[in-house]
């Protein structure tokens, strides 16, 4: 999980660039992201870790953090 | 890095350009001039499967690659912008379900869709609300096990014959994306027209009146509506009005090229001339400008990555802006009779202005792609 958490982070930069992001960190209360982000960040997952996100994994919950974002991955890499 | 089209590529764009030659090209003055595209032409385009050329094989599309798509795009957009619009809306409405749907609104709309037996049409834009979506005031109301929808939609292509609206909803206060088939109570359907361009479009307003669907007509979850749902289909429609940019911009230019030969002043043919040789140098560059951002967007669509949704914004303010100008150019070039019915330009130069408004105004594009270029460098 560490790996992913790595990537996830470089990732993440991008959008939060002047601040170090804390693992469980909400990062959509920080107010740095736009309306794309959300689609960005699911791209980005599918792509980087070979997983499909679908209806079942819309929970915002999934995606507020490094924490969160990489157990969704782990969660999908065991389903 | 290599940047051309595989066979595969060509030949599907080979049939293109005959489809739309034999089917479309012909009748675009006058679906302009009724504001209607003919049902035969719709049966045509469904027969060939291009209303199912963004959906999985697994439902009976053609799963075709986002460059194959841009080519059926850019060829539909050069005779037609209004039957253009009919893939790029049906297309939203399809991926919206394929993507996000639960199984049984796939299995169920999908093959239906792909065989054009379903038309869909995207319904987001509301009397008071255009770039500002979030603040839809259509509602969303569950009682009983229905979602009861009350509100206006507007400017809503294919309205006239779409079966199935993708109709955004405050739910909760927060937008959500609700199935709302055509023959859902409450829904009411008033054909619009007298738009500048893209007239045949069959544009409508939907009123919801306490317009009841069931409660599995939700898309996605709740909240979801514009993060995911939306955003997702805009990319899709973003990506294919670019396209059919280019296809304006490839038509203005080809006819602009045989006209600049034929007219004859001052006893030599127009293309003689310095001012006119500028223009065409100008509309030949950013056609092919154009086009290399389109191909470049649907590339990076096709291996998933993330900066596609900005590529896909940059291409489409640059090839809207573009099909402007080169159809402005084409008017001048054709003079009077650039302004004339006689000719198609002046067709083409409406059609051009409504790209600039359709899935995100040139300056909402300016914002995003400033905003991300200052966050970036």
């Amino acid at each position: 999980m560490e790996k992913d958490k790595i990537k996830i982070r470089k990732f993440l930069s991008r959008f939060f660039r002047k601040r170090e992001l804390l693992d469980d960190e909400d990062i959509f209360s920080l107010g740095f992201v736009n309306s794309l982000f959300a689609m960005q960040l699911v791209l980005f997952i599918e792509k980087e870790f070979g997983i499909q996100v679908d209806n079942n994994d819309m929970d915002l919950k999934n995606f507020s953090s490094i924490n969160s974002i990489s157990q969704l991955i782990q969660d999908k890499r065991v389903a | 890095m290599r940047i051309e089209l595989t066979r595969e590529q060509m030949e599907h764009q080979e049939k293109f350009r005959e489809f739309v030659s034999a089917e479309i090209a012909e009748g675009a003055k006058q679906f302009d001039q009724e504001e209607k595209i003919p049902d035969e032409v719709i049966k045509k385009i469904s027969e060939k499967g291009y209303l199912g050329s963004m959906i999985s094989r697994k439902y009976g599309g053609m799963e075709w690659d986002s460059i194959t798509i841009g080519l059926l795009n850019e060829e539909f957009g050069k005779a037609c912008s209004s039957v253009r619009s009919i893939l790029t809306v049906h297309g939203m409405v399809a991926l919206a379900i394929q993507r996000w749907g639960r199984d049984e609104q796939k299995d169920y709309w999908l093959p239906r869709m792909a065989k054009g037996e379903v038309i869909g049409a995207f319904g987001l834009t509301e009397p008071q609300v255009g770039s500002d979506a979030k603040s839809v005031e259509t509602t969303a109301v569950k009682t009983d096990g229905k979602y009861i929808l009350n509100g206006t939609k507007k400017w809503i292509t294919m309205g006239q014959i779409a079966d199935l609206f993708l109709i955004f909803a405050q739910c909760e206060g927060k937008v959500t994306a609700f199935l709302v088939p055509r023959d859902a109570p409450g829904l009411l359907i008033k054909p619009l027209g007298g738009l500048i361009g893209m007239r045949a479009s069959m544009t409508t307003e939907l009123k919801m009146e306490d317009c009841s669907i069931d409660e599995v007509n939700i898309i996605g979850k709740i909240g979801t509506g514009l993060s995911h749902i939306a955003l997702s289909s805009l990319d899709y429609g973003r990506y294919t009005v670019a396209c059919g940019c280019i296809g304006i911009a490839q038509a203005c230019l080809e006819q602009s090229i045989r006209y600049s030969r034929d007219r004859i002043q001052f006893g030599k043919p127009l293309r003689k001339y310095q001012a006119i040789q500028k223009m065409i140098t100008e509309m030949v560059v950013n056609t092919d400008a154009a086009r290399l951002l389109c191909q470049k967007a649907g590339y990076l669509r096709d291996i998933g990555d993330p900066d596609s949704i900005m590529q896909v914004w940059t291409a489409k303010y640059f090839a809207s802006i573009m099909a402007n100008k080169v159809a402005n150019n084409a008017v001048q070039i054709h003079g009077a009779n650039g302004c004339s019915r006689e000719y198609p330009i002046e067709r083409y130069l409406r059609d051009a202005r409504i790209a600039e408004i359709i899935e995100g105004t040139t300056q909402m594009h300016e914002i995003l792609i400033s905003s991300n270029a200052v966050r970036n460098y």
